[in-house]
């Protein structure tokens, strides 16, 4: 029996790591744990005879599934693919980052290419270019994002509270969906009038089986629907319960009652379901986006949406999500683009996948970001939730992009919170609905999640869900609520959405409603990006509401602690020379100690640090002399000056934030004996240690380095403070004067 | 000028047609946007079901995607004008229809007579009829128990 080998420490720590919880796996095409470049995906081909396709990929009429048949009906431009077969692939692709090729060019294109070419002219990008063609291809100029709004209780006045900072914080879509299915109709209200009390014109959605969604839409209750699911082998879109032709029907009977309608598809979801067919991820996913195209969806959700973790387990996982959600965009599709389904355990891991869709922008950057805390996600998602919105909201910052979430102040935040809890308590009272209490709007207002919140009668609850369809109450009724209850711009609101209805215009590709009511879509608000200077760039005002955190702090109100009028802590005499004593140890200070400034970085007070010094000089037999420098505030030209005025050739040099140097006279000023860069760390023991050292070099005696302690972490933390505080220590400078001796006055 | 007193409809122009075109969009039973008032609402004289988009709107979309290059969106929006006045459960009768293996050929091809007799909606009709050529080829459909498939 062998032994097991020994163990690196290393290797067994990185083991613990959450990433660690993931599985890696290699390849295994036949099962359609594939990337890109399935071994069974097909050759692109598509021929043409008498004006009807006979062949696609690899397939003749004959042999033809499903799906195939959808597109040779719907699915191809057969003037543009006489225009795309005479292009090379590499031509194809090039003209995907090419500034210069109109994305209107290549919109077109792109309806005359078969889904095995579109895998594999999209995967000839490596990730920049991806990212760089998404940015082109997007179909709307602005990007936008969507909200999810769930939670485990179903508690209407917390969903209406969520709903209403969904909106607040500038999400132009939410969804909700349900735990227990006879729910459906109060969540869709209570998102109704939560999101339209948060912000007018936000579209809204209830994830629930077809009819029902439907029968809400048509009582005014919900806007878009993005719940139709598309395979891309026969056998998994028939075990889904649908074809093509059905879900085509489904998509017109939705925008036959004003519904928005976007379908959902994703990599990973035909081998999770047992049929890819030994294809690859990415060519199943464009045998997808062709039929949603075909079907007359005006965009889709996919990235891999919920299969997120699975597409991420093989390699270039996270490159073909990226590449999934270009087909959409160069299929002219309005996407939503995942990150909504947890990808990762690890937050490095899922983060870099983000940028794949963050940085370039799309319509949506996630299919649902959790506003709400990740337990009450009921989507089983929550990528990012409600803790991670200051990261999002600083990476807005940080590059400069919009991801679709503003800022908004927390008084600001639990207003808009309390008005939409009241809003739909008055709304359940009008319709004699089980009473929402006082305490439940006070824990859905400031509450961190459903736990605050007291139980509700749930039997009580759905039998007033089922009122909602019995007795059809429409979004109409829920304004005169409102409006009777005093609740006049949210009514007024909720009526908005009535009349967006009349009209339709949010049936249009990309379509989002703003603030002020008008529709933007991509025929309104088209994506033209051509290179720098054009397209939409995050400047202006909204760049100035993304950057200005709540919590970002005006550096000139910092580093103003002291009282101005407080008599200097050093009495200046006359210039300082050069002693004689063998025994003399000088201390010389930066311009501003104090004086302007009067403590460390590490909050000691400048008196007692000088205290410190003194008598760590003193106590091992040297004599301290003070003086102040004034013609530099670097730490090593103060210390250096410090010792060429010294008896004994050794000075110690303060800076007023903490840093010290102990020095000798023969060394270059850039050298020293000792220098105490983590001032953040110091003590007064180490000062006093500090002059102890210092009296020892003066003596000629062995001396053992002041032992120091490292923060890596300090840099990070207090680097503002230091340049302010530097800053403040310059601004003191006097040019060319000398050192004066000094003392406490 | 189509008629008297109205400007013909510029599917490359008028779009958003709520803002562009507020005289070409009414409800089925003819209210424009300007009536559905808080005022109308608390005088209970408006019916909730009433304000959506008429055919003729979800029409004058399908012609703004198509003039905007969208043909297949253009084309779900002429089967959606079709089926905006068919009832609801009706709609949702065909969709069961044509999910795998719910009708047999003359079933489908009796909701296809319908969708051309009763509901003038040719287009939809057609697709249906197309849904039952291929679900024939590809199994699809469901198995007549009156004439059980031959061996």
């Amino acid at each position: 029996m062998s032994e097991d080998p020994p163990r690196s420490e290393r290797f067994v720590t990185r083991e613990a790591r959450v990433l660690r919880k993931e599985l890696l796996v290699s390849p295994w095409p036949e099962l359609g744990l594939v990337a890109f470049d399935g071994p069974n995906d097909p050759e692109p081909e598509l021929v043409v005879e008498n004006g009807c396709v006979t062949r696609i990929d690899g397939r003749g009429v004959d042999e033809f599934d499903v799906i195939d048949h959808f597109l040779a009906s719907h699915g191809l431009n057969l003037e543009a693919a006489g225009d795309a077969a005479a292009l090379t692939d590499e031509e194809l692709a090039r003209r995907l980052v090419d500034v210069d090729v109109p994305r209107e060019e290549l919109v077109t294109l792109s309806s005359g290419i078969t889904p095995a070419r579109l895998a594999r002219v999209v995967s000839m990008l490596d990730p920049v270019e991806l990212m760089f063609a998404l940015k082109k291809l997007r179909a709307r100029r602005r990007p936008a994002n969507q909200a999810h709004v769930t939670n485990l209780k179903e508690n209407p006045a917390l969903l209406a509270a969520d709903a209403a900072e969904a909106a607040a914080r500038g999400f132009a879509e939410v969804e909700t969906t349900v735990g227990v299915a006879r729910y459906a109709p109060l969540n869709a209200l209570a998102i109704l009038v939560g999101s339209q009390t948060g912000r007018p014109g936000v579209l809204t959605q209830c994830a629930v089986e077809e009819r029902r969604n439907l029968q809400l839409a048509i009582q005014g209750l919900v806007t878009y629907a993005e719940t139709l699911s598309v395979y891309g082998t026969e056998p998994v879109f028939v075990d889904g319960d649908d074809t093509p032709w059905s879900k085509a029907l489904l998509a017109a009977a939705y925008a036959s009652r004003g519904v928005k309608v976007r379908f959902t598809s994703g990599g990973g979801s035909e081998a999770l379901m047992g049929h890819a067919e030994g294809k690859s991820m990415l060519y199943l996913e464009a045998r997808c986006l062709a039929t949603i195209r075909a079907a007359g969806s005006q965009g889709v959700q996919n990235g891999s949406i919920s299969c997120v973790a699975l597409a991420l387990s093989v390699p270039g996982g996270t490159r073909e999500i990226l590449a999934e959600n270009v087909l959409a965009a160069w299929l002219d599709l309005e996407v939503a683009a995942g990150n909504d389904a947890i990808a990762s355990h690890s937050e490095i891991r899922k983060t870099a996948k983000l940028m794949g869709q963050f940085l370039p922008g799309t319509d949506f950057v996630t299919s649902g970001y959790s506003v709400m805390p990740r337990r009450d996600n009921t989507f089983g998602g929550g990528n990012y939730d409600a803790d991670d919105l200051d990261e999002w909201l600083t990476m807005q910052r940080d590059w400069q992009v919009d991801g679709g979430i503003e800022p908004v102040g927390e008084q600001e935040l639990v207003a808009v919170r309390r008005h939409a809890a009241r809003a739909v308590q008055a709304v359940f009272s009008a319709f004699g609905f089980p009473t929402i209490t006082d305490e439940e709007i006070e824990a859905a207002t400031l509450g961190f999640d459903s736990r605050a919140l007291p139980d509700r009668d749930r039997a009580a609850d759905v039998a007033a869900a089922d009122r909602v369809l019995a007795d059809r109450i429409s979004g109409l009724d829920v304004a005169r609520a409102l409006a009777d209850a005093g609740f006049a711009d949210v009514a007024e609101a909720v009526l908005g959405m009535q009349r967006h209805r009349i009209a339709a215009d949010y049936l249009q590709t990309s379509a989002i409603i703003a603030p002020d009511g008008t529709v933007e879509a991509a025929v309104n608000d088209p994506n033209e990006y051509a290179g720098p200077g054009t397209g939409y760039r995050l400047e202006g005002e909204r760049w100035a509401t993304l950057r200005s955190l709540p919590h970002e702090l005006d550096p000139r109100e910092l580093v103003d602690g002291h009282d101005e009028d407080a008599p200097p802590l050093l009495a200046e005499l006359a210039t300082a020379g050069r002693r004689s004593s063998d025994r003399d140890v000088v201390i010389a200070v930066g311009p501003a100690f104090g004086d302007r400034l009067r403590e460390t970085i590490n909050g000691l007070r400048h008196e007692e640090v000088l205290a410190a010094v003194l008598a760590g000089v003193r106590e091992s037999g040297a004599e301290p002399r003070l003086v102040r420098v004034r013609r530099t505030s670097d730490v090593a030209f103060i210390a250096h000056d410090g010792a060429r005025l010294s008896g004994s050739g050794i000075g110690v040099g303060l800076q007023s934030k903490g840093t010290a140097v102990i020095h000798r006279a023969d060394l270059q000023p850039l050298d020293n004996l000792e220098l105490f860069g983590m001032a953040p760390l110091l003590t007064l023991d180490s000062y006093r240690a500090i002059g102890r050292n210092a009296a020892g070099y003066a003596n000629g005696e062995p001396v053992g380095p002041v032992p120091t302690e490292l923060d890596n972490f300090a840099r990070a933390k207090l680097i503002v403070t230091t340049t302010l505080l530097h800053a403040r220590e310059t601004a003191a400078i006097v040019p060319d004067a000398p050192a004066v001796e000094v003392t406490l006055a | 000028m189509a008629y008297a007193g109205t400007v013909e409809f510029d599917p490359t122009r008028d779009y958003p047609l709520g803002d562009r075109r507020p005289d070409l969009v009414t409800t089925p039973s003819g209210l424009r946007q300007a009536d559905v008032t808080l005022e109308a609402v608390c005088a209970g004289t408006l019916g909730g079901e009433d304000v959506r988009a008429t055919a003729e709107t979800i029409e004058r979309q399908a012609a703004v995607a198509l003039a905007a290059g969208r043909k297949p969106l253009a084309e779900n929006l002429l089967r959606a004008a079709e089926l905006a006045a068919v009832p609801a459960d009706t709609v949702l009768e065909i969709y069961t229809a044509l999910r795998p293996r719910r009708a047999t050929s003359a079933e489908l091809e009796s909701w296809a007579g319908r969708l051309e007799r009763d509901f003038a909606a040719p287009r939809t009709a057609a697709f249906v009829r197309e849904a039952l050529t291929v679900y024939a080829r590809r199994g699809l459909l469901a198995v007549d128990e009156r004439r059980p498939a031959q061996v």
